[in-house]
Parts: C-alpha cells; structure tokens; sequence
C-alpha cells in the first residue's frame, strides 16, 4: 500500500466551502504530525487549487470538487479535481501572472503560488474534461508536538 | 473578517482581520474602497498582524487598491505580515509598489 490513510471529500463549488477544504485537509494531516510550516503550506495551496474550481471551472456556477488526500509515511499526496470546462493550455496557465480574467483584479499567481508550496504539481485532465491537480508534499522531518512543547 | 479602520494625523490605519480568500475578498475590497473614498489622507498603512490567512486572491485585492490609491497620489505600506504571507508577498514582488514597513 502506497499510503497509510486516506480522505475523500466532495463538495458543491462555492468560495464559502474554500475554507472548510483546507482546513479539512490540513487536520487530516496533522496525523503526520507535521511542522506548522508544512501545515500552512498545505492549507495555501489546497485553498490555490479549491479558488481555481470556484473561479473557472463552472462559469453557469453550479458543480462540484473532489479532493482526494493519501498520507504516506513522509509525504502527503493531494488530488484536487472538478468536472468543470478545463485549461486550454496547461503550460500558460502556470505561467506567472497568467490570468483569463484580468478584469477581475486577479494576480494569476494559483498555480504558482502551489508549486512553491508544494514539492510537486501536475495538471492534466479527467475524463470529463474537467481539472485535475495532483500535488505531493514532502514532510520535514520536524515533529508538531515537539516544537510545541518548546515553546513552553 | 473584518476591516477595522482608523485615522491618525495624516495617516489612515487600516487592519484586516481573518482569513483573505475568494469568499471575503468581495468584503474586503467593498469596505476597503469605501475607507479610502472618505479618506483625506496622505499616507494608508495595512496592518496584517491579525491577518490568519491569505492566498493569492488577496494579491489581486491589494494589487486593485494599489492602483484605486495611485490615482489619488496617496501611497500605501504593508506592516507586520505572517511567514506565511510574507513568502506570498514576496513571491510576488508586492512590496516594490506597496513597501514593507519594519
């Protein structure tokens, strides 16, 4: 077995549930007992992923987001994925200050923002077309509590 | 989340307080834009000590009042950011037009 637990969560599209995901996704993660560093950067680029479903995936404004999370013993796998109208060019949507809707006081800094975060990002397409992130982090090897108790 | 504002001397404060994504940003904006339309102020100073969060939506806010304020020649700062946030600001190389205060 790559991992050692697993989540699975689906929820309708709206901003009012971005911070219900990151924060569903970094508790679950707290297993690994991970720096807060690590945490705060899971929560980041969970919340990047989620705002990019929200945002662009389903311009009628309905549909919903998967979030899939594996913990392995050292690293945390995320699956972010939407059945939404996808990217036309995945290589320019990760540029930098790319954005469809300058407009909108967007920076275009998402995808970014993530692969600074995290370790690893992948973007492809499922089967509906739609979006699928994969994401890895790797833990340091820093233990939560410990850091806690430190600090008194 | 809240937008706390205060004036003193020439100088408007404003705070932010909570969690800056996509769900809040369309608030913050509002109250931050009705704070500097009633202002007379020389200088805005935004306090994120209080700020528990934000992603790369609160750059395109910031990046929008940057130039609400430009045209009316009042310059803004940027004071107290979290690690995290500050990894953020950097990456995106807000403090060239909004300084970091120290």
């Amino acid at each position: 077995m790559k991992y050692l637990n697993h989540l699975h969560l689906k929820f309708d599209a709206l901003s009012i549930n971005e911070g219900f995901a990151r924060s569903a996704v970094a508790a679950f993660c707290v297993g690994l007992s991970p720096t807060l560093d690590d945490i705060t950067d899971i929560k980041t680029a969970v919340s990047e992923a989620v705002t990019n479903c929200v945002v662009h995936a389903y311009p009628n404004g309905f549909g919903k987001i998967e979030i899939f999370v594996g913990l392995g013993k050292d690293f945390v796998d995320i699956e972010i994925k939407d059945n939404g109208v996808g990217i036309e060019d995945l290589e320019q949507a990760r540029q930098p200050f790319f954005t469809t809707k300058p407009t909108e006081e967007r920076a275009g800094m998402g995808f970014t923002v993530m692969e600074s975060f995290m370790n690893d990002l992948k973007l492809s397409h499922n089967q509906s077309g739609g979006l699928k992130v994969f994401m890895t982090k790797k833990l340091q090897p820093k233990n939560l509590m410990a850091s806690k108790t430190q600090n008194g | 989340m809240q937008v706390n504002a205060k004036t003193l001397n020439d100088t408007l404060y404003i705070s932010l307080v909570g969690e800056l994504d996509e769900n809040s940003a369309g608030f913050v904006r509002e109250n931050l834009d009705r704070d500097f339309s009633n202002t007379f102020c020389k200088q805005v100073i935004l306090d994120l000590s209080n700020l528990s969060f934000m992603d790369s939506t609160g750059i395109g806010v910031l990046i929008g009042r940057y130039k609400k304020l430009k045209e009316k020649n009042i310059p803004i700062f940027l004071s107290n950011p979290s690690n995290h946030i500050d990894k953020i600001l950097k990456m995106t190389a807000i403090y060239e037009i909004m300084p970091k205060l120290n």
